[in-house]
């Protein structure tokens, strides 16, 4: 299970990172949200992968660390908010430069 | 009602923005009023806090009552405090600024403005660093729709730049994070320092994550190979919303200092982390950034500029991490995130009043306002060290506080030449703004009436340069103690811990 949940989290960032590196906004846009992705799987796992265990202690039953979960669950609304405006930001400047190069010019 | 003391600066932009946001359909003057009133308020709370602070103790407020390392705490120490009140006093002149007219170029300005500062507040008093990961979320995101505040394309595409920029950063303080917590099982800073000192962890990636953290800090505060960024964005910002952001960068390199003095220097595996690298980088900042200034074409790009070099001299302090450098670096804080918002400011008042020319370097209309080149003249003398101003004496204590280090020659040598081609940048665009006219306007601009709020606001930022000099023994003694609190990592540990022994299972 390790080795599958770290080549997901590699092969999220490589990908993330390629599209990134595309000077258009919407690629940009996926590239950061596959990047997301990756960054909350692995916070995932930086609380040790446990099968069948709730995040919940109770006496004599075993039990996986529910701070990551609480940390993943933030890290998604934050970056749900900040992708969001980045696509409304996007959208302007499509409207106001009829480009979708980041660093489109003026329209003439 | 003190122990609340700690939590008030986050809460009171946070209640003015709730405020702001219910009360719209007031029309603007309701939402200058509260936001004005929010910033006063601000002030005395800040001002409260530092005196606090200043009896000697860490402050520690657990929020919900969960102590720490499992609840979350603010932590005020007298740097923490300090820079609450210099966050208010700047966001206050800022404010005044804007509700000149600037505010109503754009929807909801006076909400994001308060929820920045309630970002940047909670970022500076926050003793948990994914605390301060939600901190710095909330600052960036009220920031990156101010960048964009009074529209354009060059706002818009500064915009996607920028956002896109800090999105991949927050990924990398994720990351850092995730390891740190999947290495120390902790992100309590306190307690981080406490688990670095303790022996039988993976070193390997213990190192690996304080670097990650030290990687995105220095992306905040724009150290060199991350720092392109910066002379757009702020450039591209309208003038009050420039001024704000210049604490933006003052976010990251303080985090550096903090977790440099309290968690990394104490302990062995990390005691070294930044030797070797951070210095010629800091120092290539300051260079990049003079070089940078010597070829703006307009004032406010000067002053993007300027913020970036006063941002790599500060980026020197964490390299020796002694309280005679910090405390020289905090007092060199103060004065330059003054000086460089007062610039902006000024850079706007220069720009109207110059019709098309706007503040680009050229000859233009006459200017009938000797306040303003005046207020330039102070801001341009401190922020480049020229006596008697607060910079001279920053520069002055910075330098000598590292004469002794290894590397003396070398730091005095960079900063004092960058100065030099500061100085030559600043003084030929004061010439060409100030006393070159051109022959296309013999008479001047049309008349502008003074605005009360406009001028008070530079005002305050001007003359800080003046009175931080005046004044200089009580602040730079401040500064010292402060300095001297933040190298004493035990008292900061023991004040947030508490007596209480912690029993942890190990983890596979």
């Amino acid at each position: 299970m390790e080795a599958l949940i770290s080549i997901a989290i590699g092969l999220l960032t490589a990908c993330g990172v390629f599209l990134m590196l595309r000077a258009r906004t919407f690629p940009l846009i996926l590239g950061l949200t596959l990047l997301s992705y990756a960054v909350n799987l692995f916070l995932f796992a930086s609380g040790r992968l446990r099968m069948d265990a709730p995040p919940l202690i109770r006496d004599g039953a075993s039990y996986t660390d529910p701070l990551p979960q609480a940390l993943v669950l933030t890290a998604i609304v934050i970056g749900f908010g900040m992708t969001a405006y980045l696509v409304m930001l996007a959208l302007r400047a499509l409207a106001e430069s009829g480009d979708d190069s980041v660093d489109a010019r003026e329209k003439t | 009602m003190s122990q609340h003391a700690a939590i008030l600066p986050i809460l009171i932009p946070f209640a003015a923005a709730l405020l702001q946001l219910a009360t719209k359909g007031l029309g603007i003057s309701a939402q200058r009023a509260i936001g004005l009133f929010g910033a006063v308020l601000g002030v005395f709370a800040a001002i409260w806090l530092v005196a606090l602070a200043d009896a000697g103790s860490v402050l520690v407020y657990a929020l919900g009552d969960w102590s720490a390392p499992f609840g979350i705490v603010l932590a005020v120490d007298r740097l923490a405090a300090m820079m609450v009140l210099l966050t208010a006093l700047l966001s206050g002149a800022a404010l005044l600024y804007a509700s000149a007219g600037f505010d109503e170029r754009g929807r909801h300005f006076h909400p994001l403005f308060q929820l920045q500062v309630f970002g940047l507040q909670g970022a500076f008093l926050t003793g948990d660093l994914f605390n301060l990961f939600v901190f710095f979320e909330v600052m960036l995101l009220a920031s990156y729709a101010l960048l964009a505040h009074g529209g354009g394309l060059a706002r818009t595409r500064a915009g996607i730049a920028y956002v896109a920029l800090n999105l991949a950063g927050s990924a990398l303080f994720l990351i850092a994070l995730g390891m740190l917590y999947g290495t120390l099982g902790t992100l309590n800073l306190a307690d981080v320092a406490l688990r670095l000192q303790t022996p039988g962890m993976d070193v390997a990636s213990a190192r690996l994550a304080c670097m990650l953290l030290i990687a995105v800090f220095a992306l905040k505060a724009a150290l060199l190979p991350l720092s392109f960024w910066l002379p757009h964005a702020y450039a591209a910002a309208g003038a009050p919303v420039a001024a704000l952001f210049v604490i933006m960068t003052k976010v990251g390199i303080v985090s550096i200092l903090r977790v440099q003095a309290i968690a990394f220097v104490p302990a062995a595996v990390t005691a070294d982390l930044l030797d070797g690298w951070l210095l010629p980088l800091a120092l290539a900042t300051v260079l990049f950034a003079a070089v940078g200034a010597l070829a703006a074409l307009r004032l406010r790009d000067l002053t993007a500029w300027l913020v970036l070099a006063s941002a790599g001299t500060l980026l020197v302090a964490p390299v020796f991490p002694q309280a005679a450098v910090s405390s020289a670096a905090l007092y060199y804080l103060v004065q330059s995130t003054f000086v460089a918002a007062a610039l902006f400011l000024i850079a706007e008042l220069v720009a109207v009043r110059r019709g098309d020319v706007a503040d680009a370097f050229q000859p233009g209309p006459r200017l009938h306002t000797p306040w303003l080149g005046l207020a330039f003249l102070l801001a341009a003398a401190s922020a480049v060290g020229l006596p008697p101003f607060a910079g001279f004496l920053g520069k002055l204590m910075l330098l000598s506080a590292l004469r002794d280090s290894g590397s003396a020659t070398a730091i005095w040598s960079v900063l004092l030449f960058a100065g030099l081609l500061l100085m030559l940048a600043l003084a030929k665009g004061g010439e060409r703004l100030f006393w070159e006219r051109s022959p296309k306007h013999p008479h001047g601009n049309t008349h502008h009436p003074f605005c009360w709020r406009r001028s008070l606001a530079v005002a305050l930022l001007v003359s800080p340069a003046l009175l931080l000099a005046l004044f200089a023994r009580p602040v730079s003694d401040y500064a010292a103690r402060a300095a001297a609190q933040l190298h004493d990592p035990q008292a900061y540990i023991s004040a947030v811990l508490g007596p209480h022994d912690i029993t942890r299972e190990t983890r596979p």
